[in-house]
């Protein structure tokens, strides 16, 4: 069961795992095929055919820029992915080295890591992106670091407590026994048994970030317009709403449809790696 | 009725959508009056699901498939499988109570102690709070406890586990119930506190006329307090008789097997002895004899055929061939 | 316990200075100059010096620190960069705006999210659980402001209902306070009663496997005693911990909820002031934010206390 594609099999007996996967993938292959798939170009203005309706023309209709919508939503999955992925990235990085070394050399090392943790949990976490990119501007990249920063935290306590119980196991204790290096023992025995956990809550980030970087956007402190995102475009709509209702059901479906199936891709992958949890 | 309570042919199974195994097959045995009855074996030979079937308090996914349970209430004969929730609720607690192995975790820990022992007395009587409360302190004094006005007032977490074991037992007794279950109660004690808890139990018994199921996986427990005894194997009843029968006419070979393994311990010259193989897992029983494989004294009939229990001497049942189709000796 | 309670307030002091240095160094990292934002492209030095002064900005950091955090400290938060209008005492009668809509959305989110969860958890397996456990699901999958526009244009092409312009004071007018809150509150109330309702439902069968429930069913419990007596005191005890951090979580989802709707709260005075770079009023609310948080988680702990009896004061 420890390969990849054991998981993945595993996952997909549940009809709920099933789905969360199948939409994962979705959302991956439009993100990656955007170019191919995607009609027009994202800016591209039809003057034209400003704010029509969605025909077999513009699938899901044209906004009052005259833009293709259907295009703009399927970039704007690109958009989020990436924004996701690294931003998950980042404080998965970070949550794992400090984790890990909090985890495993306790003591002050511990305190004053968790000390800096607890700070930065002490700010409610979209305020806190949105006051790390007022300072540092608003841009696609800021917009990562700062969701990067904020589930640092979030990685850093989750590492830490896998690795503190896994640590105290008795093969661990047995392999410090024998004089193994604790470099070694972090990277052999420690990292493989926090996986599962680590895996879950990265899964769940994943689905936090998009939907924190769709917020931002939404208030205009995200990606910037003309750049689609989901976030943004549901802010444009909002003007146009009763005679564009277009405008609001695509992109709102798309950032629910993708939430929802990482959030169920997360809730099944814990149920699969850890079933003693599920309940 | 004579005997207090009659288990008749209680099967117990296990059933979830991906699984089915029985895990008490076709299991009777009866209580008398004032009587203690012991329940011996080792773990998984379902002496526990048997015991909390008698008051319906197996959950998903075990369940009671066959059989009957008959019980002297105060309200005349029941089959106490039959009786619905509201039915049943009056019995626990009142004629028939349970205590279990582990006392550290048998108590709600946000509440106090007298809080929990006066529970039982709001179920089942009309009794104002001042009663309940100098009740609970009778009671808590009858079971040994120091100190009682203080205890009455403090919260599980802070107590130990000889001290909870007896309020445990406190919180069976005061209802004055016919029939107490003791579910291994003893097992998760130190042995000095063992030993209290059994006399306890002893005293108890004689001054309330309760009679006790003593379930153990201890042949010692059972020669200190009990008067007939039933050994469990594989889900079955393979033997069932008087306590001293059982220890000096030993007849069944898997009894023989663990008085040899209890009574090894105190020779120092020889090995521990241990039977030798494993029980038979849940799904997969043999078509012979359970306890073929481990068997000393196997014949070809026991590969062959499934042996009944049978009566082999009064008062003594043994399922095994050597005693033949009627429990005649070979 | 009043040591405790004291004890945990000195604890609090590290944690307070660590989120107002935080707050004060990230500042620093504007790129380009607070200066040149307000001078706009004329450059003039005397101007420049001037304003520097003014603000304090030709002070080493340090002092720049020290003097912000005493005036915190004594209530002076400072003045708009904007306005020039004091900040702490809009911060104090915003904050109102934003507890009501915090505490009416926290109240909903418990309304809908307890019994559902603890229904989902007797019925679990059954097709009520699963109902409720997709609802729940829904409400940590769609984000507020999604719910809130898409609830918004449902309500105006079905009902052409547009929410009354202009805020009103709770006790200046209920009725009319009340139609301009409910909305955002439900918003923001449903998308937390969906973590509600999953921490509800595990603690509740969490505490139905311990080995008390047997003991208590042993004694003669009716079902409803073991339910709402027992599992539901024991399994309470960890959601006063959720809803606590809801709390902060209702803070910032506020900041959305405030601009969707215009309700003038402290979230959309962040919002604005960080669209304005207006920095110290960005400083002055993310740190009283921030505060009011962690107060709140204290007095969650503390809470905490008085309910479980095995917590002690160690």
């Amino acid at each position: 069961m420890k390969t990849i594609i054991g998981i993945i099999k595993e996952l997909i007996k549940d009809p709920m795992g099933k789905i969360g996967f199948i939409g994962v993938l979705v959302i991956i292959i439009l993100s990656v095929l955007a170019p191919i798939i995607a009609p027009y170009d994202v800016t591209e203005m039809f003057t034209q055919d400003k704010l029509t309706g969605p025909s077999s023309q513009y699938f899901f209709g044209t906004d009052n820029f005259g833009r293709d919508v259907f295009s703009r939503v399927i970039f704007g999955a690109k958009v989020s992915l990436r924004v996701g992925i690294i931003s998950v990235g980042i404080a998965a990085s970070f949550g794992l080295i400090f984790g890990v070394v909090a985890g495993y050399f306790e003591g002050k090392v511990d305190n004053i890591i968790m000390r800096f943790m607890d700070i930065l949990f002490a700010f409610p976490s979209i305020l806190l992106a949105l006051f790390i990119v007022s300072v540092l501007g608003p841009s696609i990249t800021n917009t990562m670091i700062a969701i990067g920063i904020v589930n640092t935290p979030v990685f850093t306590r989750t590492v830490r407590a896998s690795v503190i119980s896994v640590k105290s196991m008795e093969y661990i204790v047995s392999a410090t026994s024998i004089g193994l290096k604790p470099k070694n023992i972090i990277i052999r025995h420690i990292i493989p048994n926090i996986l599962a956990p680590f895996t879950v809550q990265a899964t769940l980030a994943l689905s936090g970030a998009i939907l924190t970087e769709a917020s931002m956007s939404f208030l205009g402190l995200g990606i910037q317009p003309p750049d689609p995102s989901w976030g943004s475009m549901l802010n444009e709509s909002r003007k146009y709403m009763e005679m564009a209702p277009w405008l609001v059901i695509f992109p709102a479906a798309f950032i629910i449809f993708t939430i929802l199936s990482f959030n169920i891709l997360g809730d099944s992958l814990r149920d699969v790696l850890d079933p003693k949890l599920k309940l | 009725m004579e005997n207090l309570l009659e288990v008749k042919n209680i099967s117990i199974d296990l059933k979830t959508k991906d699984n089915y195994m029985k895990l008490a097959d076709d299991i009777s045995f009866n209580i008398g009056k004032k009587q203690s009855f012991g329940i011996v074996g080792e773990s998984g030979c379902g002496k526990s699901i048997t015991a909390l079937s008698i008051i319906q308090l197996l959950s998903y996914p075990l369940k009671v498939s066959s059989g009957q349970i008959l019980f002297d209430s105060k309200k005349g004969m029941v089959d106490l499988l039959s009786l619905k929730n509201n039915e049943i609720r009056k019995i626990r607690g009142k004629e028939i109570s349970m205590i279990f192995q582990e006392p550290m975790t048998a108590l709600d820990p946000i509440f106090t102690i007298e809080q929990q022992i006066a529970e039982t007395l709001k179920f089942h009587t009309n009794l104002s709070k001042k009663d309940m409360r100098s009740m609970a302190l009778e009671m808590l004094k009858k079971v040994g406890i120091p100190r009682a006005e203080q205890i009455l007032n403090e919260y599980p977490h802070q107590l130990s586990g000889g001290m909870l074991q007896r309020i445990m037992i406190a919180i069976a007794l005061i209802c004055k119930p016919k029939l107490l279950i003791a579910d291994e109660p003893t097992t998760a004690l130190d042995v000095t506190i063992q030993a209290q808890i059994l006399d306890l139990m002893n005293e108890l018994k004689e001054y309330y006329d309760t009679s006790i199921i003593m379930i153990t996986h201890d042949l010692g427990v059972i020669a200190e307090t009990c008067e007939r005894v039933a050994v469990f194997y594989s889900g079955q009843v393979v033997e069932e008789a008087d306590v001293a029968a059982l220890f000096h006419n030993t007849a069944h070979p898997y009894t023989s097997g663990l008085l040899k393994a209890v009574t090894s311990i105190g020779d120092k010259s020889k090995e521990l002895y241990t039977i030798p193989g494993m029980v038979p897992a849940g799904g997969h029983m043999p078509k012979g004899c359970r306890f073929e494989e481990r068997c000393t004294k196997t014949m070809p009939i026991c590969k062959e055929k499934a042996p009944e229990l049978a009566e082999i001497e009064k008062g003594h049942k043994c399922r095994c061939w050597l005693y033949g189709e009627r429990g005649d000796n070979k | 316990m009043r040591s405790y309670i004291i004890r945990r307030l000195l604890a609090l002091i590290p944690v307070l200075i660590g989120i107002s240095l935080c707050i004060f160094l990230i500042l620093q990292l504007i790129p380009g100059d607070v200066i040149s934002g307000l001078l706009g492209i004329e450059e003039n030095p005397e101007l420049r010096a001037q304003l520097e002064k003014k603000f304090g900005l030709d002070q080493p950091l340090f002092k720049q620190y020290w003097d912000w955090i005493s005036k915190v400290l004594r209530g002076d938060f400072g003045r708009s960069f904007r306005t020039d209008k004091e900040i702490f005492p809009e911060i104090m009668s915003r904050f109102k705006i934003t507890a009501q809509l915090t505490f009416m959305a926290a109240f909903i989110s418990c309304l809908i999210g307890i019994p559902l969860g603890i229904l989902s958890a007797l019925k679990r397996n059954t097709w009520i659980d699963g109902i409720i456990r997709v609802i729940a699901l829904l409400g940590v999958s769609v984000p507020g402001f999604a719910s809130a526009t898409l609830l918004i244009l449902f309500l105006s092409l079905a009902f052409q209902y547009y929410s009354p312009v202009g805020y009103v004071g709770f006790f200046e007018n209920p009725s009319i306070n009340m139609q301009i809150m409910i909305l955002p509150s439900i918003i923001l109330g449903t998308s937390m009663s969906g973590s509600v309702m999953r921490m509800t439902r595990s603690s509740v069968l969490e505490i139905l496997r311990q080995d008390f429930i047997k003991t208590i069913r042993a004694k003669g419990a009716p079902e409803k005693v073991i339910i709402f007596k027992h599992a539901l005191k024991n399994g309470l005890i960890p959601i006063i911990t959720l809803v606590g951090m809801q709390i902060g979580s209702l803070l910032g989802g506020a900041v959305v909820t405030e601009q969707i709707f215009s309700i003038p709260g402290l979230g959309l005075m962040t919002l604005t002031a960080i669209n304005q770079r207006d920095y110290p009023v960005i400083q002055g609310c993310v740190l009283f934010i921030a505060f009011i948080y962690v107060m709140i988680n204290l007095l969650v702990d503390i809470l905490y206390t008085y309910v479980d009896p095995r917590i002690t004061y160690k």
